[in-house]
């Protein structure tokens, strides 16, 4: 194997993370990784230097957000059914941090994962979120201002529940 | 205005907590979270949920792979595109000129030439709009409609890529007829004043690898996936044809 092949499969690992961070669900996140190092695989040629790793992050997530659009556009009888393991906690699964990512608007769950879960620096995620840094900051911080409200906002429904 | 008398900002806290801070400014943030409780309560609620984070996920870097994600087996799915790429090498010494079209020869699988044809149309437009001045572009990038418009007529979601990394920025785009099916052209700058164009249209031919080729004064690399075919164009420059379309293939909506 060689060594463009070896550095993709060395990402496997952090790009299975990143993906089930995303999707919360084991199988969906699988494919969307399949589905990346299939068509990096396929543009190997290509591939003179640069940064695999932001590259590969950024296939993936443009990934994503295009399978999360398609379903989006479904009749509403297939949307619910199938996005139902993505679906906000209800109050008996309670507000744990993966209904909080969940309730996230996907480009603000993609920056703060990729920050925190996968370490890149915000530079690298302004350049694969295609976005200034400026923006990143921003979805940055509103990721973390809605997860702590999400969060906080569970403990008096909670306590009802009992 | 020594280091700690530059204010704090928003944007240095959440730094601060994701270890991005540069070095001269630990001090001052450090100070500022001293000096201000509810500041350093909500850069605490942040590690904290970062801890939260990767408790949750960080474990799972340390499953073992499935054997669906094995390199191996997914490269036996490809198509032979090393046969596309020796063979398009060969057709160019037969190529004459700009019209190369369709060959008769059929030895060659028709699905290249289809995309080979798909390049010529590109880098004829390519080379007829980025010479205009006034008019290079028909709706500019910064109008909204541009996309929608665009991605109704060609049939399928466009996006236009965002190239800023590479010092191009969106001029705009046209809508042109393609072999049989409207096609997008995406026009691109940078303050060198080369340009670049991206060319998408319907192709019903089989996924291809991207392949490079120069002709007369201008390089081209063309891709077919999912039905439709796409070709960057733009100075005969190799490498940074392949960064653009690299760049360009990692962001593309169709898929």
């Amino acid at each position: 194997m060689n060594a463009f092949r070896q550095s993709i499969e060395a990402m496997i690992p952090a790009l299975r993370r990143y993906a089930r961070a995303l999707t919360r669900d084991a199988d969906i996140a699988d494919d969307l990784v399949q589905d990346t190092l299939v068509r990096a695989l396929r543009a190997e040629r290509l591939f003179v230097g640069g940064d695999l790793r932001s590259w590969l992050y950024t296939i993936l997530t443009n990934l994503n957000r295009n399978r999360r659009r398609s379903l989006a556009r479904r009749p509403t009888i297939m949307t619910l059914v199938d996005t139902a393991t993505e679906a906000s906690g209800t109050e008996a699964e309670g507000r744990d941090i993966a209904n909080a990512l969940a309730a996230l608007v996907e480009d603000q769950r993609a920056a703060l994962l990729l920050v925190v879960l996968e370490g890149l620096s915000y530079r690298e995620v302004a350049d694969i979120q295609g976005v200034p840094i400026g923006t990143v900051m921003s979805r940055l911080a509103r990721a973390r201002a809605h997860v702590k409200a999400y969060l906080e906002e569970g403990r008096p429904a909670l306590r009802r529940v009992k | 205005m020594s280091e700690r008398d530059i204010p704090v900002t928003e944007d240095e806290l959440h730094a601060y907590v994701d270890d991005q801070l540069p070095a001269e400014r630990r001090l001052a943030v450090e100070a500022w979270l001293a000096a201000h409780p509810d500041d350093a309560e909500r850069a605490r609620g942040w590690r904290a949920l970062n801890e939260q984070i990767r408790d949750r996920y960080g474990r799972v870097v340390d499953e073992p792979v499935p054997q669906r994600l094995d390199l191996d087996r997914l490269m036996a799915r490809r198509p032979r595109l090393l046969i596309f790429a020796a063979v398009a090498a060969v057709l160019l010494a037969f190529v004459v000129g700009g019209g190369a079209g369709w060959m008769a020869h059929d030895a060659f699988a028709t699905e290249m030439t289809a995309s080979e044809a798909l390049r010529d149309d590109a880098v004829i437009a390519h080379k007829l709009y980025t010479k205009e001045q006034r008019h290079p572009i028909e709706v500019s990038g910064s109008e909204e409609h541009l996309l929608p418009w665009l991605s109704r007529r060609v049939g399928t979601t466009l996006r236009a890529p965002d190239l800023t990394q590479l010092n191009f920025h969106l001029m705009g785009g046209r809508l042109l007829p393609g072999p049989s099916a409207p096609a997008a052209l995406f026009m691109y700058e940078n303050d060198s004043g080369d340009r670049v164009t991206l060319y998408c249209t319907p192709l019903k031919v089989p996924t291809t690898g991207m392949v490079y080729k120069e002709d007369e004064g201008a390089g081209s690399v063309v891709w077919a996936h999912d039905d439709f075919g796409w070709v960057i164009s733009g100075p005969a420059k190799k490498d940074l044809l392949k960064s653009v379309a690299a760049a360009a293939y990692a962001q593309l909506e169709t898929w």
